[in-house]
């Protein structure tokens, strides 16, 4: 099977790569170019994320209240313990220099801060704390049958719309 | 087998498959890991309205709705397949509260008299799912990245801003749930 690798086309004055990277912390850093079923690896990787979701009660509002009230350890240790096995994980891959299964380095770029992260930060855990959900989440919990989350998963997206309709004007 | 799979799986389990999905995407194709990139690649594919902040290839970052997409598979398959027999457990100090507001149902993980569409038409249902919902599209885009992206991906990497938008993403958490969400369920 022949893989089809293609450097991105740099379209001159295209801060793409640029505008994208100041606004979030999950950029793809590939520059290489597959057929679109590659990302049928992702699929896999989703589903066991969603199966996790649900088994340990990450979706469910009663959880991210106890979290939030302080009644439960439960979430603190999820969160707590994929940090850690994150953090050792990125560690490895930097310390012996790990390249993806496609050959291609893994790269990663410093974060810069702005006052974004204070007041979106506190609007985000609101949202978190008032539908018991983040992003990832609200698909899990449509996903157990749950339809009516499609209308808070359509407000998020209208959300960000509207972050990005006035960006310009907002501090960060 | 089966029965351990179908109980509530304990925090380490969830914890660490969740802090593997950093290398999984690293490895599989340099990708970063977070979840809410993807509204705003909706927000790129279906309504850019010549706003630059939507300008950019969001085909590059189909990947991601690849990984939502397993999300969502994967809890269709749990739900259908591993689903816990017994009740949902509540910290009774939460289930007094709740009850407080007449919020009684504890079977599953969500309420459902905030989650289903009856509770969807109330008032405090609507401002819960439309307003919460609403911040959190809007405040994750924002702080420039969710949970995922700031708290795990953001900490896996030693970013300090990261550390930042997760102390905030806590602090409006606190907040809300303490004092404005007791307001909004007594209406």
């Amino acid at each position: 099977m022949q893989t089809t690798i293609q450097p991105v086309k740099q379209v001159p004055g295209n801060a793409d790569f640029e505008v994208r990277s100041l606004d979030t912390i999950c950029i793809n850093e590939s520059v290489q170019r597959h057929p679109w079923w590659y990302n049928f690896k992702y699929l896999a990787v989703g589903i066991v994320f969603g199966v996790v979701f649900i088994k340990a009660e990450i979706i469910s509002w009663f959880r991210i209240q106890e979290m939030f009230r302080l009644q439960s350890f439960h979430m603190y240790g999820v969160i707590g313990t994929a940090v850690l096995v994150g953090m050792i994980s990125v560690w490895l891959i930097r310390r012996f220099n790990i390249k993806t299964i496609h050959g291609e380095e893994i790269t990663f770029h410093p974060k810069k801060f702005n006052r974004g992260q204070v007041y979106g930060g506190l609007l985000f855990g609101a949202g978190w704390a008032l539908t018991g959900a983040c992003p990832g989440p609200l698909f899990a919990q449509i996903g157990t049958g749950a339809l009516v989350v499609g209308v808070v998963l359509l407000s998020a997206v209208a959300g960000t719309w509207m972050y990005g309709y006035f960006r310009e004007k907002l501090p960060h | 087998m089966l029965q351990i799979l179908q109980q509530p799986w304990p925090w380490y389990v969830a914890g660490a498959l969740i802090g593997l999905i950093v290398p999984a995407l690293l490895l599989l194709g340099n990708k970063h890991f977070g979840i809410s990139a993807n509204l705003r690649h909706a927000c790129a594919a279906c309504f850019p309205a010549g706003i630059k902040f939507f300008r950019y290839d969001w085909k590059k970052e189909m990947w991601n709705f690849f990984f939502v997409g397993g999300i969502l598979a994967g809890a269709v398959i749990t739900a259908l397949l591993l689903p816990n027999p017994d009740p949902v457990v509540v910290n009774p100090a939460l289930a007094k509260e709740l009850a407080g507001y007449g919020i009684t149902s504890q079977g599953s993980l969500l309420p459902a008299e905030l989650f289903s569409w009856s509770g969807l038409f109330s008032l405090r249902g609507s401002i819960l799912l439309v307003g919460g919902g609403f911040l959190v599209g809007f405040g994750s885009r924002y702080a420039g990245g969710c949970t995922s992206g700031h708290a795990i991906m953001g900490l896996s990497n030693l970013q300090w801003p990261s550390l930042v938008a997760t102390v905030m993403f806590m602090a409006g958490g606190f907040i809300t749930a303490n004092l404005l969400l007791p307001l909004i369920l007594h209406l």
